[in-house]
């Protein structure tokens, strides 16, 4: 299990590595935390013919706070969100939902711009991206774009990004001041990604539930916005038959895949109680 | 009469300080010789193909390249594995006419390092015609199945039918009689570090020496050296002072030191190949999935008369020595800790298209136990019995120990009732009951699983041949097997240090610690007088065709070996100290670390006093006593006798005990399971080392708990194996173990001198069945009873969800 | 073969430099080329943890990196924890606490507990198993371990003094 032979460069800036994707149009891979990348070259199930290494470019890695959003560099290390401020205050979801990526060396190296570059639809961030209707900017030879979560998974490790752009930064818009959050997620081992996870966040006005946000990870082949979930406690409160209702309403929403680990309505079924749970969990910490 | 300074104590290991800093030594940390070349294996990515072909221009003419070997070198240079039935299966250390397995290795190329040799391993093209693939070994025994091996005829590699008593008489007279069909996972115990060869093939002295992490050399460096058709004075097996854990999987790398020993021979550079886990987790050995067909007879009382067991066991592509071990290794304990006499064992050994097979931590007991325990927890169900009530009415007593079995085995010593008792006691059993009773009042599953088992250890090799036709044993050109033997040397230096060294080659279970205590206690030392030496090397080590570290074998026959040297090193130091006294030796003792007068009276000689004299001065040795102050034990059982006509046999040496409880609950939304409580029991004779014997236990546990809820090679029905990675075959992690409530009964073995047996395997054979038995208590409301592992929440909320919907 | 590139780091404490394809994995890099045979080699994708190596001070894992990568880093191995000849109170913890048996996987143990008791010195059980739950071991149970780890908490001074 040795990687095959590739070419290898580490540019220091974004324009750098933009003329590198150029130069090998399509066959180079962008290398961020490592973390897929390597182990899939490792089994030689990626062989591009060059690696661009953005762990050389300090100007993609920082956290801060811009008109309403996060703004976290792709290159920002998930050890770093773990423990920031800003992330804590403004995006206390983010920050729960960190610790539940792979395990503490993992995150040491693992970015949030790779991980939901990778597009893995059982990974966290990109839950929380889609959950919090966040966005991220893509850098090309033709100049920045801003793509929004929904358009940006396609399917299984699928994005719209192209060859020759690089992810260089990720907006959430920050939490509303007291909004409940909860990451609920079910593994078979910890730090496995999910079977499912469900990303919440919850706004309430005593019994009324003003912003509900609910999405998937594990239950199909892109990360799931449960619009039709969330209209339920938006319309009908935080009772508990509306919450059952939206988590019945969640798992129909859903069209999981079985695989080695749980079948298609084991998924489906969780993604019901998950829902459930991701609720009233967020209901126990939101204020207002 | 040793007194027990020593012995007992949670003595602090002495391996640990280089493991701990870095400094062990295995087999792929030091290059035992320069110029080192590296293997990369060629695999088959066909369950079942026709290999037409072999190119391997392309990766030839690769820079680095030493050279390339291909299943036509291996047919042409190298001879099958003799295997363990007579079914005509010819087993290749690699694929010559076809592969039948995926990652069977089919060619292996030598370059200067492990990418290059990746790189070139890319380059070789093998043609194939792929051949329809079976892995169900029921759905392999159906006519019309595709066949594996033509020679064969079919994929039943053997068939035995074992009676026992008379099994027809008990069913008929029966009250009740129970039936149920179970499945047992195939899994291995995946050692971090993976096998690691380096060898060497020296034309010009013809001698092949093979350095390797592996657990024998036992029955296998015979084999291995007909295979390459060297004499076993020509070929060596040395194995590192360290081994990065094993648990039964690393006795089986000894086809991959005949491929490596191939690619040094024909390349002629001495060739290192260390599997990577993608090698590991397709090709190299895990346990045997089991379909198991189950049949209980007993009266309504619920003493158990009989039982039937019928054994499809699963091997793999090629059925490969010791397998079908799978079947037999426990024959003598067939029937656990229980005392109905009348038994049929219908074993079937069947080849399909997975990776083979072997020993795997608690060899087949596992299987056995979940099914045994399973069978008497349904007839506590059906009699309306409590399941602790049911076993206390089947145990052996006490009374009947020294206790041979109606299968062969003679358990040696043990208080299974007293042993079971304390582990209720522990689990405050009635306590939890009561739990249990509020938990399903309020509608929530809360189950109590309880499990038994007799724990064999130091395997007689005479099982092995259980899996022959009597008829075919009794043909006078087959040669009888039996025997458990090591071997162990004690000698002390002129300053009066000892240095022991052992035949063993453990792989974590602080064989040196032990081995330091015993020396000391013996010869009234300090375990930091004693260097213990473990490295294994065929050529200079004391060693039978029974050595080695399975089948628990170094706490019962290793440490008996060791304590027996030490006495004749004793012996000698009384009659030398008799001649220097001229004093009769009958009237002195060896106390407290010096030879004295039995009376107490009268000047004494330190171990270190005669050293010095021994060796400076040999004419001071009393006339005829042989120079030098060492001692050779070799220890074996006289019991490991060879199986007899009626196919009974001894088929281990020493038999532990096992009593476990546990309390689970299920989840009812996410079927996740959760240990409320883990009781182990465990009766293994003299306990050396109570910390090393507790490390024993929680890791078995774990690769108990591994088979029973995450663990699976899992194939898709082209024979594709879908966990190839450690992402996909889910070790258990910290936060998965349990705590675990451990106790000892201690009963000294008659057989051994330190009353000691074996403990190695442990809970890894009894946790598959007491955590079934749990999990079908707690959900026994719903009617479920678990007869399938792992117990993944996706299959558990299967099952909860078609038991709601009836 | 791919042009060589050269690599300079700090590896406990010393300078140290190597020459190597680019597509060199850092825990080869550690073994061969600086003859640094501690760090272990279980699974080459980032899961078993065995050849978990302190990175400028975080835990990470050395097979799922590259040795370029590593280039101007300062690296903590297991042959760097042992001070002044003396086991480090963490290493003392495990040897008392028969947190190991093969020790295949202990490096990796020994340096992601180290990370773990340094972001958290006051760890619950459930959050040492956490924290573990980032290294496999198929001999222990982890039980030895998570009372070695426990232990090396309350220890005072602290075993993150690494």
């Amino acid at each position: 299990m040795k990687p095959a032979q590739f070419d290898y460069h580490a540019p220091t800036s974004v324009d750098e590595a933009l003329a590198l994707l150029q130069r090998y149009a399509g066959d180079a891979k962008i290398l961020a935390g490592g973390q897929s990348l390597v182990p899939l070259l490792n089994f030689r199930l990626s062989r591009p013919a060059a690696l661009v290494d953005l762990n050389r470019i300090p100007a993609l890695a920082y956290i801060k706070e811009e008109g309403g959003q996060v703004r976290l560099g792709a290159m920002t290390r998930q050890r770093t969100i773990e423990f920031s401020p800003v992330v804590k205050e403004r995006l206390p979801l983010l920050g729960e939902a960190t610790r539940w990526v792979g395990h503490l060396p993992i995150r040491t190296r693992g970015t949030i711009g790779g991980s939901i570059a990778h597009a893995d639809p059982s990974a966290e961030y990109p839950a929380v991206l889609t959950a919090l209707a966040g966005e991220v900017v893509a850098r090309g030879p033709k100049g920045e774009r801003v793509i929004a979560a929904k358009d940006l998974f396609q399917t299984y490790l699928t994005t719209s990004l192209g060859a020759d752009e690089i992810l260089v930064e990720v907006r959430i818009p920050a939490m509303p001041a007291g909004a409940g959050y909860a990451l609920e997620e079910f593994a078979r081992r910890h730090g496995d990604f999910a079977i499912v996870g469900i990303a919440a966040m919850i706004v309430r006005q005593g019994p009324r539930c003003t912003v509900a946000r609910l999405a998937t990870a594990g239950a199909g082949p892109v990360p799931l916005r449960l619009r039709a979930a969330e209209e339920i406690l938006e319309r009908d409160g935080l009772g508990e038959a509306a919450i059952e209702a939206a988590a019945r309403r969640a798992a129909e929403l859903v069209s999981p895949d079985g695989d080695i680990h749980a079948s298609a309505d084991y998924r489906r079924h969780l993604t019901g109680v998950l829902t459930k749970r991701a609720i009233t969990r967020a209901l126990g910490v939101a204020r207002g | 009469m040793t007194e027990k300074t020593w012995i007992g104590k949670p003595v602090k290991r002495v391996e640990d300080a280089r493991l701990l800093t870095g400094r062990g030594a295995y087999i792929d940390d030091h290059p035992p010789v320069a110029n080192l070349f590296h293997a990369a294996i060629v695999r088959s990515p066909h369950a079942h193909a026709r290999i037409l072909g072999y190119d391997v221009a392309g990766a030839r003419a690769l820079a680095g390249v030493a050279g390339v070997i291909t299943g036509e070198d291996v047919a042409r240079h190298t001879r099958p594995f003799a295997v363990g039935v007579t079914a005509p299966v010819h087993y290749y250390c690699a694929a010559t006419d076809k592969a039948r397995f995926v990652g069977e290795p089919v060619a292996v190329v030598v370059a200067t390092s492990r990418y290059v040799a990746e790189d070139a391993a890319d380059l070789v093209r093998v043609h194939y015609e792929p051949l329809p693939a079976v892995v169900d070994p029921e759905r392999a025994l159906e006519p019309g199945a595709p066949v594996l091996h033509e020679a064969v005829g079919s994929n039943l590699a053997n068939h035995r039918r074992l009676v026992y008593g008379d099994p027809d008489r008990a069913f008929a007279e029966a009250d009740v009689v129970i039936r149920e069909r179970f499945r047992f996972p195939k899994y291995g115990s995946t050692p971090i570090e993976t096998y690691g060869i380096v060898a060497r093939w020296d034309a010009l002295d013809g001698v092949c020496t093979v350095w390797s992490n592996f657990m024998g050399p036992f029955i296998m460096h015979p084999l291995t050296a007909r295979v390459l058709g060297l004499p076993e004075n020509r070929l060596r097996f040395i194995v590192p002072p360290d081994i990065g854990g094993s648990f039964g999987i690393k006795s089986l790398i000894y086809p991959y030191i005949a491929l490596v020993a191939l690619a040094s021979k024909l390349t002629g550079v001495a060739v290192k190949w260390i599997e990577d886990r993608r090698e590991h987790l397709l090709a190299s050995s895990t346990g045997t999935d089991r379909i198991a067909y189950r049949e209980l007879a007993a009266k309504k009382d619920g003493t158990i008369l009989g039982m039937r067991f019928r054994w499809l066991d699963n091997v793999g592509g090629y059925i490969r020595s010791p397998e079908p071990g799978c079947s037999f290794r426990p024959t003598g304990n067939f029937v656990g800790p229980y005392r109905f006499q009348h038994l049929e064992v219908d074993a079937s050994t069947v080849m399909t298209n997975k990776c083979l097979t072997g020993p795997n931590r608690g060899y087949a007991c596992g299987h056995l136990y979940f099914e045994t325990e399973g069978m008497v927890d349904r007839l506590a169900a059906t009699l309306g019995l409590d399941p602790a009530e049911v076993r206390r009415r089947n145990l052996i007593p006490a009374s009947a120990m020294p206790y041979r079995s109606p299968t062969g085995g003679l358990y040696d010593s043990g208080d299974y009732p007293t042993a079971f008792e304390k582990a209720l006691d522990l689990a405050k059993y009635a306590g939890l009951r009561r739990e249990q009773a509020k938990a399903r009042a309020a509608g929530r599953y809360f189950g109590i699983g309880l499990a038994l088992a007799v724990d064999p250890s130091v395997s007689n090799m005479g099982y092995v041949a259980t899996a022959l036709d009597p008829q075919f044993r009794a043909k006078p050109e087959y040669l009888p097997k039996s025997g458990a033997v090591d071997s162990a040397t004690v000698k002390v230096d002129p300053l009066g240090r000892v240095i022991a060294i052992l035949g063993t080659t453990p792989q974590g279970q602080g064989h040196q610690t032990v081995v330091s205590q015993i020396v000391a206690d013996e010869l009234g030392l300090i375990p930091e007088d004693v260097t213990v030496v473990d490295e294994m090397d065929t050529f200079t080590r004391v060693w039978s065709i029974s050595s080695g570290t399975y089948s628990s074998r170094f706490g019962s026959v290793g440490t008996s070996a060791v304590a027996l040297a030490a006495r004749k090193l004793k012996a000698k130091l009384v009659e030398y100290a008799a001649h220097l006294m001229d004093i009769p030796a009958a009237e002195l003792e060896f106390r407290d670390g010096a030879v004295r007068r039995k009376t107490g009276k009268g000047p004494s000689y330190t171990v270190k006093d005669l050293a010095g004299r021994a060796h400076w001065n040999t004419d001071s040795l009393p006339e005829g006593m042989e120079p030098g102050l060492q001692a050779t034990a070799v220890f074996g059982f006289t019991v490991a006798r060879a199986v007899d006509a009626e196919d009974r046999v001894n088929s281990s040496n020493t038999y532990g005990f096992i009593a476990e409880v546990m309390a689970v609950e299920v989840d009812p939304e996410t079927a996740a399971i959760t240990i409320v409580k883990y009781v182990t029991v465990h009766d293994a004779g003299t306990i050396i080392n109570p910390m090393i014997a507790e490390g024993q236990i929680y890791g078995g546990a774990l690769h108990g708990l591994g088979g029973a809820l995450y663990e699976e090679l899992q194939y898709d029905e082209d024979g594709q194996c879908l966990t190839g990675t450690f992402m996909d075959y889910l070790v258990p992690t910290a936060s998965e173990a349990p705590t675990i409530d451990i106790a000892h009964v201690e009963s000294p073995s008659p057989l051994t001198p330190l009353g000691s047996k074996g403990l190695g395997e442990s809970s890894s054979m009894t946790v598959p069945a007491v955590i079934a038995n749990a999990v079908s208590d707690a959900l026994a409301p719903l009617g479920i009873r678990i007869t399938e592992l792992p117990m993944t929440p996706s299959r558990l909320h299967a099952l909860i969800k078609k038991a709601r919907a009836t | 073969m791919a042009e060589l590139v050269t690599v300079r780091l700090t590896v406990n404490g010393v300078a140290r430099e190597g020459r190597c394809e680019p597509r060199k994995l850092l825990v080869d890099f550690l073994r061969e080329d600086l003859q640094l045979t501690g760090t272990h080699v279980g699974c080459e994708h980032g899961i078993c943890g065995a050849c978990t190596i302190l990175l400028n001070g975080q835990a990470a894992r050395s097979c799922i990196m590259l040795a370029v990568q590593a280039d101007g880093a300062e690296l903590v191995t297991v042959e760097g924890l042992m001070q002044n000849g003396k086991l480090h109170p963490l290493q003392e913890a495990f040897r008392e606490h028969h947190a190991l048996q093969c020790g295949f996987c202990t490096p990796g143990m020994l340096l992601t507990a180290l990370d773990l008791l340094r972001t958290n010195p006051a760890p619950t059980e459930a959050e040492i198993r956490e924290g573990l739950s980032a290294v496999l071991c198929r001999c222990t149970g982890y039980q030895g371990i998570v009372n070695a780890v426990r232990a090396a908490a309350r220890t005072p001074g602290g075993p993150a003094g690494a």
